[in-house]
C-alpha cells in the first residue's frame, strides 16, 4: 500500500521502532544463566559503540582533518579517564578551531 | 544512590548527549522539509522514533513514495541493533523493576543513551534513563524542529563542530574500560578495523542495500558472539568491569 498519510506513517515507524526497544526488556525479566549468553551481552556495548564510532567520526566533520584531530584528542583524553562531557566538548572546539586553518 | 541522584547523574551524562543530538538533528531537519514533511511533522518525527539512522532512511523513502511495509520493514532492519542494546539493559535492570518503568525505560533505548547507561553500575536505575531521556529527547526533537523551520540561517561551521560529541563520548565511554582489559581492547581494536574494512567494501562496491544499520549489527553479533565463545567471563570479571 503506497504511503498517503505521513502522519500515519510517523506512527509506523514509531511503533515498529519502539516494540523492537522495549520487547527485550518486557520480555526478559530474569538473570541469564548461560555464560556464553551473559558474555555475549556483555561485550555488545564495546562492540557497537566501536562500530559505530570509526570510521563514521571520520566524516562528522566538514573535513577529513578537522575529524582526525577530534579523534586523537578524544582518544587521548579518553584514555586519561575524563568525563564524558570533558571530552565531548574538548572535541567540538578542536574541530571547531581546525577548521578555522584553511586547507 | 536515591532515585534524585540518579536522575541527576542522568542529567549530567545526558548533556553531552543533547548537544550532539541537537547537531545532528538540526541537520535531519533540513532533510525532512526537503523531502516534504512539514515542520511539526518533522518534530514529531523525532520526538515518537529517537533515532538517527531510522528517521534518516524514513524520510529518504518518504521523499521518494513509499509504500507502508517498506517503510516498516526498513525500521526493523536499521533499528535491529536497539534488540540487542536492550537484551543487554535487561540484564542491568533489577528483576524487580515494574513493567511501567520497563516500558518507559525502552523508549530512551538510543545509541548513545545505552552507551553511557551500559557503563553504569549494575542494577541500573530506571530514574537514570529518565534523567538522560529528560535532556536527550528534547535535544533530539527541537533540533529537528529548528533544524525544518531555520533550514540554512545558521553558520554550517557552528553546527559542524557539535557533530563529532556524539562519537568523542562513545570513545570516553569504551577506552577506559580497554585500558583495564585486554580482551576489551583487543575487541574495540578488531571492531573498528572491521567496520571500517566493511564500509570501504560497501563503498567500493555500491553495496547500497547494505545499511549502516545493517551493518553494525552484523558486526555486532559476530564479533561479540566471536569473544564471547573465546573468552567467556568468570563471575569476577564481570564484577569488576561493572565498577569501572
Amino acid at each position: 500500500m503506497t504511503v498517503t498519510n505521513i502522519w500515519l506513517a510517523i506512527l509506523l515507524m514509531a511503533g515498529v521502532t519502539y516494540l523492537i526497544r522495549v520487547s527485550p526488556l518486557v520480555l526478559i525479566r530474569r538473570e541469564i544463566k548461560s555464560p556464553v549468553i551473559r558474555s555475549f551481552l556483555h561485550y555488545v556495548p564495546y562492540v557497537t559503540l566501536s562500530v559505530m564510532t570509526f570510521p563514521a567520526i571520520l566524516f562528522a566533520t566538514s573535513t577529513i582533518w578537522s575529524a582526525l584531530a577530534a579523534l586523537l584528542v578524544a582518544a587521548a583524553l579518553g584514555l586519561k579517564g575524563c568525563k564524558l562531557p570533558v571530552v565531548a566538548a574538548c572535541a567540538c572546539i578542536v574541530v571547531f578551531l581546525a577548521e578555522l586553518i584553511p586547507f | 544512590m536515591t532515585k534524585k541522584s540518579y536522575f541527576l547523574r542522568g542529567i549530567r551524562d545526558g548533556m553531552p548527549i543533547a548537544i550532539g543530538y541537537f547537531a545532528v538533528a538540526f541537520a535531519l531537519g533540513i532533510k525532512a522539509t526537503a523531502a516534504g514533511l512539514t515542520a511539526l511533522q518533522s518534530a514529531l518525527l523525532s520526538l515518537l522514533n529517537l533515532t538517527s539512522a531510522g528517521e534518516a532512511a524514513g524520510i529518504t523513502l518518504l521523499g521518494a513514495g513509499t509504500t507502508y511495509i517498506e517503510l516498516a520493514f526498513t525500521q526493523l532492519v536499521i533499528n535491529a541493533r536497539y534488540l540487542l542494546m536492550s537484551c543487554a539493559l535487561s540484564q542491568k535492570i533489577a528483576p524487580k523493576e515494574s513493567i511501567l518503568h520497563r516500558l518507559l525505560v525502552g523508549y530512551g533505548v538510543t545509541d548513545e543513551i545505552f552507551g553511557v547507561s551500559a557503563a553504569q553500575e549494575t542494577p541500573l536505575s530506571p530514574y537514570y534513563s529518565y534523567g538522560a531521556i529528560a535532556v536527550a529527547a528534547p535535544g533530539w526533537t527541537l533540533g529537528t524542529l529548528l533544524g525544518a523551520v531555520m533550514g540554512n540561517i545558521l553558520p554550517t561551521r557552528a553546527v559542524a563542530a557539535l557533530g563529532v560529541a556524539l562519537f568523542a563520548m562513545f570513545l570516553a565511554i569504551i577506552l577506559p574500560p580497554a585500558r583495564k582489559s585486554r580482551v576489551i581492547a583487543g575487541l574495540v581494536a578488531i571492531s573498528m578495523a572491521a567496520s571500517a574494512g566493511l564500509t570501504f567494501i560497501c563503498q567500493h562496491f555500491s553495496l547500497t542495500w547494505f545499511t549502516e544499520g545493517f551493518r553494525i549489527i552484523t558486526l555486532t553479533v559476530v564479533i561479540s558472539l566471536g569473544a564471547a565463545l573465546l573468552f567467556p567471563l568468570k563471575e569476577t570479571e564481570e564484577v569488576q568491569d561493572d565498577c569501572n
